[in-house]
């Protein structure tokens, strides 16, 4: 359609955005990379696909989504990418039970409460802690829990979209949460609590 | 008597799928008698607001 005429300028003016929407869902730049360049050749490839859209970046950044589970699919089935600790199918998480005494007590590490949790979410320091945390997970891990938690699929989605078992995904999640929850004490709650 | 294990897998089974009424039942009884698993509760769901959050931080600052 010639109203929404497409070319390569117009897309370049996208292109740092973009960039930038996929290293932050994808956290690898070469796979972002990818993403974004699928994602220029498809709207180059389907430009009357634009027409009804409100604005060119909704409409890219839409499609980039697509492009950002399809680079997710294919990295989770990337041996390079499994940590050993994912190896294991369905509900073999060994390295849990380590956070549990032999009685199925939390040991030494186990939760503490957290003062005014909502208040460090209006912390700057807060986030830097919070993202290097989310860095320490193994990445599967972390991409099953940004699925989950960030953009909201539910599982089913994730199973599909990752090839996974469903008993997978659900300790890949929940291994997500006792990791972020443990470092996030460690750096942050429970250095507050010293501080006092 | 659910163990603190099972109760802190149920927990997180329980923010991605409804439970079965048995486990839920369950869950109740321990989260009510152990402080550590209703913390650990209380920050699963703390985990969500923040990972939303996070999200949002994150392409308010892209605009």
């Amino acid at each position: 359609m010639n109203d929404a005429a497409l070319d390569d300028r117009i897309l370049a003016e996208h292109r740092d955005y973009l960039l930038r929407y996929a290293i932050y869902r994808l956290r690898d730049e070469d796979l972002a990379e990818e993403a974004v360049q699928d994602t220029l050749l498809a709207a180059l490839q389907a430009k009357g696909g634009f027409a009804a859209q409100s604005s060119i970046k909704t409409w890219l950044t839409g499609i980039l989504k697509h492009k950002i589970v399809d680079a997710q699919r294919r990295a989770c089935r990337d041996p390079l990418l499994l940590d050993s600790r994912e190896d294991e199918e369905g509900d073999a998480a060994g390295d849990l039970d380590s956070l549990f005494d032999k009685n199925g007590h939390w040991g030494s590490d186990g939760p503490r409460p957290w003062a005014n949790p909502e208040a460090a979410l209006e912390q700057g320091d807060f986030w830097r802690v919070y993202e290097m945390c989310t860095e320490r997970l193994p990445k599967r891990t972390a991409m099953v829990f940004a699925m989950r938690e960030s953009l909201g699929y539910d599982i089913e989605e994730i199973c599909q979209n990752l090839d996974i078992t469903a008993t997978n995904c659900s300790v890949l999640l929940y291994r997500a949460r006792l990791g972020l929850r443990h470092c996030l004490e460690k750096n942050w709650f429970g250095m507050e609590a010293q501080g006092e | 008597m659910m163990k603190c294990n099972e109760a802190a897998r149920a927990i997180s089974d329980g923010l991605d799928r409804k439970l079965n009424l048995v486990t839920r039942m369950q869950l109740r009884m321990h989260l009510f008698i152990c402080h550590y698993c209703s913390d650990f509760f209380t920050q699963s769901r703390f985990l969500r607001q923040a990972a939303k959050q996070d999200a949002a931080r994150k392409s308010a600052t892209e605009e």
